[in-house]
């Protein structure tokens, strides 16, 4: 269900690093929690977004949320599509749903980012309470 | 809603639930050099009868049967009885959306044809369910274009309502925000030269009114393409909303707002008025304030229900939209019931009155020696004239004769002073016009009379220094 190449914050957000860009969405459970997604918003390239900080908004029909960037960095690329078409958040969030792609400042930020393993874990917990 | 006081005995019970003895004693928390020491300067306590004398008296003494030549941003129209006999029917009559909003159909619908109403006035494919007041409304239409350029220079035309503007140095205090000002040209209009030389790549917002401050109707089409060209948002405020029957709704602002009180709202010191914010649909996510939406249920009967509520305070808490966004639910159901009464012809057929009777009052002072009206720009009704001589002493023989007779410019612009500002509505009959014109006349004459005699019999200080 979720991918081993990609990193998980507690807010829910996951990044796939490539050499020094991440690409960084909403999780599974995420899109599954908020229920149907009528509006995204981003931020656009140049913008810098820090680590734990929100860079957006996800708007369903239930709320508006915050999203947290897992790194600091340089946005560099803004997935457009979702303009108009911001179901593919339900539909596709580990792909092409994707939010934002980032020039990281520091590498070594997603060393505190948990695993799929660990994130899959994080969320059962959750559920158990 | 009924307010009900505490008893004595209510007070008791909450101290002893409390476990404190008096209620010095559970203010004893609050730090000795914070607490109100002494009495409250209060007056006593009245019956009823007092009461009523009290306010009787002070009635008597206001300016009910004068009449009124004061616009500025606050503008007297008659009010059909309809208005306040709906409007105080208790279906209406509270000033808040229960928090279950759906419950209350009736207040939605109401709000939903408010909103409709001031998107047909505007020409804008959305509008909200009204501010606190037009000052309001137009620096939450700043704040709209600041977030949603992302800039942070709003320009405002220097014929702004001068106490609109000082909101805006208010609402921007601590975003940083620059302010600019744009003069007005010799006609009245603002000055595109200095319009185009304001603008920059760093321009959030331009905010013009019209008919601007000195009764001028700005010519949006110049504005809006240089606006436009610098990629910042055309913010159109209006205060005499009635104009837009005659005038052409600026088509391409990006946000129309400001006040509604010309709609059934009864002239009032500090209010309460009702402002209204209309845009574009592509804007809506960052407008403030309530929304209603018409939907059907689930067996396909129309509704109505609050729309994007997911960004307001309630929701949102500190990142809402907007956290200082009071709507006026009641005062925009006065404007809402006034429009359905006078509808599309009779709110046009009341602009033309208005129009007509300005420039009849304009074109006869004009004709008084000593006075003219300056600036060339077409109006609707409020136009500016300069006085035969000292304004205030014009004002004050007009007051004799019943009349408020305007606003002295002079305490906004000092270059108009001796300036003022008239507006006539279809609440001035020609009587008081004619005997408004006779006015000045007197007062032209005694000027030229003072002016011609002999210098020495007027000026002997001058003598003695010739």
């Amino acid at each position: 269900m979720y991918p081993e190449e990609f990193q998980y914050t507690k807010d829910h957000e996951w990044i796939r690093v490539d050499g020094d860009t991440g690409t960084i969405g909403i999780t599974d459970h995420a899109q599954e929690e908020l229920g149907d997604i009528v509006y995204v918003e981003l931020p656009t390239s140049g913008d810098h977004v820090t680590a734990a900080e929100t860079f957006g908004t996800v708007e369903s029909v239930k709320a508006v949320s915050e999203i947290y960037s897992p790194v600091t960095g340089e946005v560099t690329a803004v997935n457009k599509k979702l303009q108009d078409h911001p179901e593919l958040l339900n539909s596709d969030p580990h792909a092409g749903a994707w939010l934002i792609r980032v020039q990281l400042s520091d590498p070594k930020e997603i060393e505190g980012l948990m695993s799929s393993e660990e994130y899959e874990a994080y969320i059962r917990e959750a559920e158990s309470h | 809603m009924r307010y009900l006081p505490n008893s004595p005995r209510d007070r008791e019970e909450m101290l002893r639930t409390l476990g404190h003895s008096s209620i010095e004693e559970l203010f004893s928390q609050i730090p000795e050099q914070i607490r109100f020491q002494g009495r409250l300067n209060l007056p006593g306590p009245l019956s009823e009868q007092e009461v009523l004398g009290f306010f009787q008296q002070a009635a008597s003494q206001s300016t009910r049967d004068y009449a009124s030549l004061l616009g500025a941003g606050a503008y007297s129209h008659f009010r059909p009885a309809a208005v306040d006999a709906l409007l105080s029917r208790g279906e209406f009559f509270t000033a808040y959306t229960p928090y279950q909003a759906e419950l209350a159909q009736g207040t939605l619908q109401a709000m939903f044809e408010f909103q409709t109403l001031i998107a047909q006035l505007t020409g804008m494919e959305v509008s909200n369910a009204s501010l606190y007041d037009g000052s309001t409304a137009t620096n939450e239409a700043v704040l709209m274009a600041l977030r949603l350029t992302r800039r942070n220079r709003v320009v405002a035309a220097r014929t702004l309502h001068p106490e609109y503007r000082e909101v805006m140095a208010t609402y921007v205090r601590h975003l940083g925000t620059e302010i600019a000002e744009v003069p007005y040209s010799p006609s009245g209009q603002l000055d595109l030269a200095a319009l185009e030389a304001a603008l920059s790549n760093e321009t959030a917002a331009v905010v013009v009114q019209s008919p601007n401050f000195l009764g001028a109707i700005e010519r949006f089409s110049e504005i809006s393409e240089l606006v436009h060209r610098s990629g910042a948002l055309l913010i159109v405020t209006v205060n005499e909303p009635l104009s837009l029957a005659v005038v052409n709704p600026p088509a391409d602002a990006d946000i129309v707002c400001g006040e509604a009180q010309s709609f059934g709202v009864a002239v009032a010191f500090g209010g309460p008025y009702v402002g209204f914010l209309a845009s574009r649909e592509k804007f809506v996510r960052q407008m403030p304030g309530r929304l209603v939406g018409q939907t059907v249920d689930t067996e396909g009967r129309r509704g109505f229900v609050l729309t994007l509520a997911t960004r307001e305070q309630h929701i949102r808490r500190e990142k809402a939209t907007s956290n200082i966004c009071t709507n006026q639910s009641l005062c925009a159901l006065a404007a809402t019931i006034y429009l359905c009464l006078l509808g599309k012809q009779g709110l046009k057929a009341l602009a033309e009155h208005n129009l007509a009777k300005a420039h009849y009052a304009a074109r006869q002072l004009a004709a008084v020696p000593g006075t003219s009206v300056p600036f060339e720009s077409p109006f609707f009704n409020e136009f500016v004239v300069k006085a035969p001589g000292n304004a205030d002493a014009l004002l004050s023989e007009l007051r004799r004769e019943k009349i408020l007779g305007g606003v002295n410019l002079g305490r906004f612009y000092p270059e108009l002073a001796d300036h003022l500002l008239v507006c006539v509505t279809e609440t001035v009959n020609k009587s008081v016009l004619d005997r408004m014109v006779s006015v000045y006349q007197e007062f032209s004459t005694r000027k030229q009379a003072w002016a011609a005699a002999p210098s020495g019999a007027s000026h002997p200080v001058g003598q003695e220094k010739a």
